[in-house]
């Protein structure tokens, strides 16, 4: 184990184009995969980024984290803005002024991606503009005070669906964005998490490399808005996945791959329990996540088995 | 040069073809115009090699717009009426962030209720958006003024959108004798100029930052600034293109309005219709005249008040209402007016709307109207024209 701590960083991409001295949260999930997926792009790229958190910590205006053309405009239209950087693109490499191989990257939060946005999101995926398109996902709207989203999962406490008398959090079950993605046929759609920096970046790599749109979903711990200690935010993000609440898997041309299978999944109660959001949830409640759980789970497994062939 | 029978609407496309547009990015309708079908018919047939977005909506339509003008590209889209409206979050922000797009507006009324037809309604709720913003009252000026708003906006001393209005309906899809030139005297008019800030990885920028307190009002202020002194280059551009084409354009038009005592103002393609109200007015030996206001924004005063100082009596066609208060032309003519220690007198109306048509007898009923109304010292209020009861 000790060599390999020593071996495993030099694997890394060395340059960080997302620059330290940004004002994100202790223990910021996505914070760390933003850095992790700055290091997996590249110098040739554009990033457009939504109103949220990283946009707030990282450009605050003298400063900049930013070493790579960078632009924000509005919360809802990321997607759409990207759609017209990307053609902006095309119209200088017919003048022979800009490289095709610039790499256009949408990101955004997903408030920005799966409610205010995915109407634009829809629209410049349909269109299959060549881009990619990341939503780091921190399950609801943590830059203004952890209000609910349409990510938010199951029972969890947030500012606009707190948990009070005759109330336990969030009512409904969180949206699959990923499918919403995989809906538009485009070539790539894949889940990530930085708790897997090595797979989240191939992941990015690859989303790059393809001609087309690709969409991929990060799912982000956020110790403010999830109520977790700052230091277990790498643990939690393991914890998703062990668990089968946020399963790594890919999608391309519509095949279906499972990146992490665990042999068993654990019980979503130890992802749960370590949580602030979730410490009022009944047992009965996390009986009805754990099934849920399970039947999303054994879904996803479905569709990997039909695509290789059972 | 060939002079040919076009819509006003496919005259602005066939300025954006000869302007050499890079991309497109717009939404058909809200309502529709044929300004963009006829662009997506040139990119189809080779004509334009420009890319073109389809995007699912007008907010969409303008973010694209500004995703491709942060590249550095010649960036157009054109709207109207609700598309305007469902625009209005990203308009302040192609100013805020100097980013020169081009856009034409069909004027058209707002809902509810529903109506296609045209009024003011649209521009006016836009004012302030911080863009240039210019009248065209027929085709040729349809066209002209287009050429105009790239040589605009992309001025690197200017860097701001630019909008050119047309009245729907009565001014889009009309059909109207307009002079089209030739690519080379477009390309003598329109070079391609230098862009300062843009998105290049060769050159890392970060634009559309977030501003504390400390820091918001310095950007309002120089983005203020900016726009003022825009008039500067429009004034420049509209004589390059007199040397260019022979046709001459100001910030503040008039007609007939030498030695008149009561000047009528209006915008937009009424102003044809208003032109023959004062031939008429002035046969009968009324000295009247006309102001046809050009540039709206960067609102041009010292033009403005050096015209309508002169006379005793200024009567202004708003084509939109604020509701409660004044109409928006009346408003901001009066707050020019203000300082001046000589100044005529001001009646509002506001007439023209949702396709209203207002004739000659018209204009003529107003001017009348608007001198009984302050020989019995009655201007206080705006009136809205043509209603029946």
């Amino acid at each position: 184990m000790e060599t390999l701590a020593l071996y495993v960083p030099r694997l890394l991409e060395k340059k960080e184009n997302f620059a330290p001295g940004h004002r994100a949260c202790s223990g910021c999930g996505e914070a760390l995969a933003v850095r992790m997926v700055m290091k997996a792009l590249g110098k040739n790229v554009i990033v457009v980024m939504a109103t949220g958190c990283m946009e707030i910590i990282s450009t605050q205006l003298p400063y900049t984290s930013w070493e790579v053309p960078w632009i924000h405009t509005l919360f809802e239209n990321t997607a759409a803005v990207a759609s017209g950087v990307v053609a902006g693109r095309e119209a200088l490499t017919r003048k022979g002024k800009a490289s095709s191989r610039t790499k256009v990257v949408a990101m955004a939060g997903d408030g920005a991606t799966a409610d205010i946005g995915v109407q634009a999101l829809s629209g410049a995926l349909e269109r299959g503009h060549d881009f990619t398109y990341i939503c780091f996902d921190n399950e609801a709207y943590m830059n203004t005070g952890i209000q609910r989203s349409s990510a938010t999962p199951f029972g969890a406490a947030t500012t606009t669906q707190p948990v009070g008398k005759i109330s336990m959090g969030q009512n409904t079950w969180k949206k699959d964005m990923p499918a919403i993605a995989v809906a538009h046929n485009i070539p790539y759609v894949a889940t990530a998490s930085p708790s897997y920096p090595f797979d989240l970046m191939n992941k990015v790599k690859k989303a790059r490399d393809i001609e087309g749109p690709a969409y991929l979903h990060i799912l982000s711990v956020c110790p403010t808005g999830w109520r977790t200690p700052s230091d277990l935010s790498v643990r939690i993000g393991r914890l998703a996945v062990e668990t089968g609440v946020f399963p790594l898997y890919e999608v391309e041309n519509g095949k279906y791959t499972l990146n992490i299978d665990p042999p068993q999944l654990r019980s979503v109660e130890d992802y749960l329990k370590l949580q602030g959001r979730f410490k009022h949830l009944t047992p009965e409640m996390i009986k009805e996540i754990q099934e849920k759980v399970e039947a999303k789970y054994a879904e996803l497994v479905e569709k990997v088995l039909f695509y290789d062939g059972f | 040069m060939k002079r040919v029978g076009l819509e006003s609407s496919l005259a602005i496309a066939e300025a954006v073809r000869l302007a050499g547009v890079d991309v497109v990015s717009a939404y058909p309708i809200t309502p529709q115009t044929h300004i963009i079908e006829r662009i997506a018919q040139m990119v189809a047939d080779g004509d334009l090699n420009a890319s073109y977005i389809p995007v699912e909506s007008e907010h969409s339509a303008m973010s694209g717009c500004l995703g491709a003008a942060a590249m550095g590209v010649r960036t157009f889209t054109a709207t109207a009426g609700q598309g305007l409206e469902l625009m209005h979050e990203v308009l302040p922000v192609a100013s805020a962030m100097r980013l020169p797009v081009v856009m034409a507006i069909c004027n058209r009324a707002l809902s509810s209720p529903l109506s296609i037809w045209g009024d003011h309604s649209d521009i006016m709720a836009a004012r302030d958006s911080g863009w240039v913003q210019m009248f065209a009252e027929n085709g040729q000026q349809a066209f002209d003024l287009t050429l105009c708003a790239f040589r605009i906006a992309e001025d690197v001393e200017v860097l701001l959108p630019t909008a050119i209005n047309i009245d729907g309906f009565h001014l889009s899809h009309v059909i109207e004798s307009v002079l089209i030139p030739e690519q080379g005297e477009v390309d003598k008019f329109l070079p391609e100029l230098p862009r300062p800030y843009v998105l290049d990885p060769r050159k890392p920028l970060t634009m559309g930052d977030f501003a504390t307190p400390e820091l918001y009002i310095e950007a309002k202020k120089s983005q203020d600034v900016a726009l003022r002194n825009s008039k500067k280059v429009i004034l420049q551009a509209w004589q390059e293109f007199e040397g260019v084409f022979g046709r001459r354009y100001s910030p503040v038009e008039t007609y007939r309005a030498d030695g008149a005592s009561v000047l009528l103002l209006t915008m937009g393609s009424f102003s044809e219709v208003a032109m023959e109200a004062i031939d008429r007015l002035r046969e009968s030996g009324e000295k009247v005249g006309l102001i046809r206001l050009r540039l709206w924004r960067p609102f041009p005063f010292e033009e403005f008040r050096q015209v309508a100082s002169q006379a005793d009596l200024l009567v202004v066609l708003d084509r939109a209402v604020s509701f409660g208060g004044p109409g928006p032309v009346c408003s901001e003519v009066q707050a020019a007016l203000y300082p001046l220690s000589k100044k005529p007198q001001v009646a509002g109306f506001i007439g023209g709307l949702g396709g209203r048509d207002i004739t000659t007898e018209g204009f003529e009923d107003m001017i009348r109207n608007a001198r009984k109304k302050a020989d019995a010292g009655r201007l206080g209020e705006v009136e809205i024209i043509g209603v029946r009861e």
